[in-house]
């Protein structure tokens, strides 16, 4: 049997009939009603953002998608409310090229901020042109023909009936049922499955293949494009097994500089140039002048996205066109990309977006279409490309290494006089990241270079008259780099606040209270109060009398502009094995309006733990040739025996604007951690992952 | 091709092979046509694949098809339904213990095993039974409860 793509839906739509939501609530069974192909994509367009079916419900098409984040409900939610209709009278279809606006990639926490504010202001604009269809209107599809008016009232918070509830997410059913259509599970007509053959060092030339190393393999197809390897079967177990045994002979890649030193290669890197990112007062002056002053070196080491699924997509070229089904979090992005890579007009270059497993960031989801869209090419089948565990965790581009020079003057009651801090980034290069298979195959694309907003938060939030950060950015880095959630800002913001620790612990001043007095912002004061009051702070100026058991504290504003975060932990270090047990965690969390608590509420808990996870296990260990931690052994993430009580306090502000939520609760993870670690050994760690033999090493050499 | 044959969900299964060492989760994905089981690191590693062979959770992406011969396997699908969940899949659901979900189907299937050895597991016992389960999103806690809910253990 053929398991159709439309098939798949079908049988989405006819589970959803009895479901409590009503029909039509999942993304996927909207996605597959080409019905709407021709229906206007240009985001200054009502039409674009919201369809109306003839039973009077209202279908919402965002170019923004759901990565497990909960968009997919609040959304619905935020249009539900301005069109004045049950939440269940919405479906939702995302990340379409052919049916849904762009607007960016679902990066950088814009979800609701972009894509959910813009469906909002659309829907404002047509609650009263759907207030007036008529039964006829609606039974003719009939549109709206109206421009996105940016004034259009907004409804009054005070109203809110949707907004603010925690509905439950749609999906869920079918996440739990194994039910929910994943891209890895998409299947087409007369679809092969593909996998590449990935070089033993990057860059490295494919000298010879032997073929006849898997003849007795059944229905194998060698797919060979300069230095891209690739193999094509019908059978996925004959296209692993091909792959795994297929023998090349490749030369050898350019050299790496290895992990085991990065930070000290880091240093002596060349730069491109220095950015003063921050630049108040005069810090020399104020240094040079001061009471007392500290200073210490944080580093942050390569991280992957781990994603738990590896990186999946199938394409279809065929017909001078190119359609791809894919989890990247930005398929307009990655369509315009695909044109020109392939020298295709855009208009002939759909991506449709389905979930993948959760990505947090550019990961190899870019790359594996572009290996299935080569491979389609090569044999006039669809092609679905599964990368493996190796291809995921050796291949994915990373988030780069961050080193860090703090240094503070205290005045004589202890207060911050002088904050500098010098970082050491990737510089960044304009035009997309270069996919692999691309470059492989000798096809010209872009070849830039970016990781995200990486030197935000590197300055103080509290009170300093003369502050500067300076950015080296830096002309190599040994890996491909691309945005991990939150970029920079977990190591920047780690650095801040673990040193604003030593600062406190120079002044003799209890951490809370020491960030208190530098603050003046009620939400943020209103944040480290809840925290503190959450988790039962108990002031202090000298550290934890109970043997190995300390506690942390941290705060930030995300980007300087955005969520407020305050959080506090309690851990345990074990000083025979090294072992860190975070007992408890509490976040105080104020993203302005709250659309959804129990989705926002799930998002803070998951940062928590995701982040407790790259601190104490994660870091991209690599040789002089390759990455060489390849899979959940070599590169470890927390388990549950490790996961800690968590407790979350969400403050509300319905009468202000909405920042997005799915990365600001990770930065203070770090900080308040080796803040607590600190208070439990008197050890600073400074440098990240806290992994076992770390903690021992720095216990041993205390 | 060789032909094996199992209990599928209850059903008597046959499958073709060429490979008698095609792992189980192959056939499960591209042959009978259930998704519930991922693939997820093809090494045993993770848990996403996992599946119940005569009641025992175990990792299909390791499982050879010709040790599934004569025995009974249950997948995810052989649970519930999105409009009738069993017990833990209800409870997976009541806390929302899922983001991204592709641990979630490895998740319930393991949380199934676990609760027939132990009906009333402690929290610390929960967390020692699912320790060769990852999730990346960070939902833990949320995994937890729900492990506790279905067991009776919080309302």
């Amino acid at each position: 049997m053929v398991y159709s793509r439309r098939d798949l839906f079908k049988t989405g739509s006819v589970l959803m009939v009895s479901f409590a939501l009503g029909t039509r609530t999942q993304a996927q069974t909207a996605t597959g009603s080409d019905a709407a192909l021709g229906k206007p994509v240009d985001p200054t367009e009502v039409d674009s953002f919201l369809a109306v079916h003839a039973d009077g419900s209202v279908t919402v098409y965002t170019g923004k998608v759901d990565l497990g984040t909960g968009l997919r409900i609040a959304i619905r939610q935020m249009a539900a409310e301005e069109l004045e209709l049950p939440v269940e009278r919405v479906s939702l279809v995302e990340g379409d090229t052919a049916l849904t606006p762009d607007q960016g990639g679902t990066g950088g926490s814009t979800g609701l901020t972009r894509g959910g504010v813009e469906v909002r202001q659309a829907a404002a604009t047509a609650r009263e042109a759907l207030r007036k269809m008529t039964p006829a209107d609606l039974a003719s599809g009939k549109r709206f023909n109206l421009k996105v008016d940016p004034k259009a009232p907004l409804k009054d918070p005070k109203t809110y009936k949707v907004v603010g509830q925690p509905v439950l997410r749609p999906e869920i059913p079918f996440k739990a049922t194994g039910r929910h259509p994943y891209v890895q599970d998409f299947t087409t007509a007369g679809m092969l499955h593909g996998r590449v053959i990935h070089p033993p060092a990057a860059g490295a030339k494919l000298l010879s293949v032997d073929e006849a190393s898997i003849r007795a393999i059944p229905d194998v197809r060698v797919v060979r494009i300069e230095n891209f390897l690739g193999v094509v079967a019908k059978d996925e177990w004959a296209a692993v097994r091909a792959a795994r045994e297929l023998k090349a002979s490749w030369g050898e890649g350019p050299a790496l500089p290895g992990s085991e030193a990065l930070d000290a290669y880091v240093r002596q890197g060349a730069i491109d140039r220095d950015e003063a990112v921050v630049n108040r007062g005069n810090s020399a002056t104020a240094m040079a002048g001061a009471a007392k002053k500290l200073s210490a070196t944080y580093y942050w080491p390569n991280q992957g996205h781990a994603s738990l699924g590896p990186s999946c997509a199938v394409a279809d070229v065929r017909d001078g066109g190119i359609t791809v089904w894919s989890s990247v979090q930005a398929s307009h992005g990655l369509r315009l990309n695909l044109a020109k890579i392939f020298t295709t007009p855009p208009a002939k270059v759909r991506v449709v977006y389905m979930d993948g497993a959760g990505c947090y960031g550019g990961n190899g989801n870019d790359d594996v279409a572009a290996d299935a869209v080569l491979l389609s090419r090569a044999v006039g089948s669809p092609v679905r490309v599964q990368w493996s565990r190796q291809d995921e965790h050796g291949w994915d581009p990373k988030g780069p290494q961050q080193l860090l020079d703090m240094r503070a003057g205290l005045d004589a009651q202890g207060n911050i006089a002088a904050w500098e801090a010098e970082m050491w980034v990737p510089m960044n290069k304009p035009g997309g990241r270069p996919l692999l298979s691309i470059d492989a195959a000798g096809l010209a694309q872009d070849h830039g270079q970016g990781a995200g907003l990486m030197t935000q938060n590197a300055d103080p939030p509290y009170a300093a008259p003369h502050v500067r950060v300076v950015a080296h950015y830096l002309k190599d880095t040994p890996l491909r780099p691309s945005n991990l959630r939150a970029p920079g800002k977990i190591a920047n913001v780690f650095a801040v606040e673990a040193f604003t620790d030593e600062l406190a612990a120079a002044a003799g001043v209890d951490p809370v209270e020491y960030r208190l007095r530098g603050l003046t912002d009620p939400r943020a004061i209103a944040v480290i109060r809840r925290t503190a009051d959450v988790f039962g702070w108990q002031p202090k100026t000298a550290r934890s009398q109970q043997p190995g058991v300390g506690r942390g504290f941290a705060y930030a504003r995300y980007k300087q502009a955005e969520n407020y975060v305050a959080m506090a932990m309690e851990v345990a270090v074990d000083r025979a094995t090294g072992q860190i047990q975070v007992r408890r965690v509490a976040c105080a969390h104020d993203c302005g309006l709250i659309v959804n608590p129990n989705a926002l509420r799930n998002q803070v808990e998951g940062l928590i733990v995701q982040t407790l996870s790259r601190t104490i296990h994660e870091e991209v260990k690599f040789d002089r040739a390759r990455v060489t931690s390849v899979d959940w052994a070599s590169y470890p993430i927390l388990r549950f025996p490790e996961a800690p009580a968590i407790e979350v306090a969400l403050l509300d502000h319905p009468e202000l604007p909405l920042y997005g939520a799915g990365e600001a609760a990770a930065v203070t993870v770090p900080g308040a951690l080796a803040n607590a670690i600190y208070d439990a050994t008197g050890v600073r760690l400074r440098r990240a992952p806290f992994t076992p033999e770390r903690v021992k090493a720095a216990l041993s050499s205390d | 091709m060789a032909t094996y044959k199992f209990q599928l969900n209850g059903r008597a299964a046959s499958v073709e092979s060429w490979d008698p060492a095609q792992p189980l989760l192959y056939l499960l994905r591209n042959d009978a046509r259930l998704h519930g089981p991922k693939f997820g690191c093809g090494l045993g590693q993770c848990g996403a694949c996992t599946v119940l062979i005569d009641g025992k959770a175990v990792r299909s992406c390791v499982t050879p098809v010709r040790q599934v011969a004569g025995k009974s396997v249950t997948t995810i699908e052989g649970l519930g339904t999105p409009e009738k969940p069993d017990a833990m899949q209800a409870a997976f659901i009541a806390e929302q213990a899922s983001q991204c979900g592709y641990c979630t189907s490895g998740m319930v299937m393991a949380a199934k095993s676990l609760l027939a050895q132990n009906p009333k597991p402690t929290i610390e016992q929960v967390k020692q039974g699912l320790a060769g389960n990852l999730c990346r999103c960070g939902t833990h806690t949320r995994i937890v409860r729900a492990v506790l809910r279905a067991a009776g253990e919080v309302a």
